[in-house]
């Protein structure tokens, strides 16, 4: 079950979570590195974290004793469900011109039917 | 086992989609190109009047915009790679609030790979680097709160994939 629209948006409506999700693009991030690295004391990322966890925008992974969290693309979803769903319409759309185009210009004989019969018929 | 951030290449979100269509790969690059308007899904606009024209100014580096019926003009884009028959790049920077956000790339790729026989052409497009609008996080409310925003397309989407 996907996080829902409103868990994510609320984890992002924090410009402070959105800093930290914008350093995770890079790759997967420690929680002191992102503190060393960011205005916020480790405990707030830590907490912040925990939000970006509970709206499945980033997955925490552990690496021996050390727990590295990343950016969760599944988080993303409703972006790319939304630009397939258009590119799927768009390009239906080309397709059906395209093979109306391709109709009109290799079948000029679509006019006159009988010329094209016997064209046809030559072998 | 390690994991070692540096060496770990960042996440990119792609939407990858195929058409073969019965036309040399020339013709249809021209079509994908020259006629963006008898395609382009209507709806989709973000003038404040309708789409009279979708323009692909044809060669690196032009605008890729469209044209309302009252005669404004809207950028959506810029041309990164124009190169017919095979290859068109188009950046997408149309941010979350639907207005041209220069600081914003988005890239649509778009190969076109014609048979041997040359009658027909393999269409594929990815648009690519969708993560990016992780950074416009700020405005995404405005885009599902909008009319004809997402909200309705999510609200559909969660009840099919629950």
């Amino acid at each position: 079950m996907p996080a829902s629209a409103a868990a994510v948006l609320d984890a992002l409506g924090d410009s402070r979570r959105r800093s930290i999700l914008e350093r995770l693009l890079g790759g997967p991030m420690a929680v002191g590195v992102l503190a060393e690295q960011l205005p916020i004391s480790r405990p707030a990322v830590s907490q912040h974290l925990r939000v970006l966890k509970e709206a499945e925008l980033v997955i925490e992974a552990v690496a021996g004793t050390r727990h590295l969290y990343r950016i969760n693309p599944a988080g993303f979803e409703a972006v790319r469900d939304y630009f397939d769903r258009f590119w799927t319409t768009a390009l239906d759309n080309f397709a059906a011109l395209a093979r109306a185009e391709a109709a009109t210009r290799t079948d000029p004989a679509d006019e006159s039917g009988s010329e094209r019969e016997e064209k046809w018929d030559e072998h | 086992m390690s994991i070692e951030p540096n060496t770990v290449p960042s996440t990119e979100i792609v939407v990858h989609r195929t058409v073969s269509v019965p036309l040399a790969a020339d013709r249809a690059f021209a079509l994908f190109t020259e006629r963006m308007s008898d395609w382009w899904p209507r709806e989709h606009s973000i003038g404040s009047s309708a789409i009279a024209q979708v323009v692909v100014e044809p060669h690196t580096g032009g605008r890729w915009f469209e044209r309302g019926v009252d005669g404004t003009e809207c950028q959506w884009g810029r041309v990164a790679r124009w190169e017919p028959p095979g290859e068109l790049v188009l950046l997408w920077q149309i941010g979350t609030n639907w207005t041209f956000d220069p600081s914003l790339e988005t890239e649509v790729e778009i190969s076109f790979t014609a048979d041997t026989a040359g009658t027909s052409t393999v269409v594929e497009l990815r648009h690519r680097h969708l993560e990016r609008y992780g950074d416009q996080a700020e405005t995404m409310r405005g885009v599902f709160d909008s009319p004809g925003g997402w909200t309705g397309i999510l609200t559909r989407y969660v009840e099919v994939a629950s």
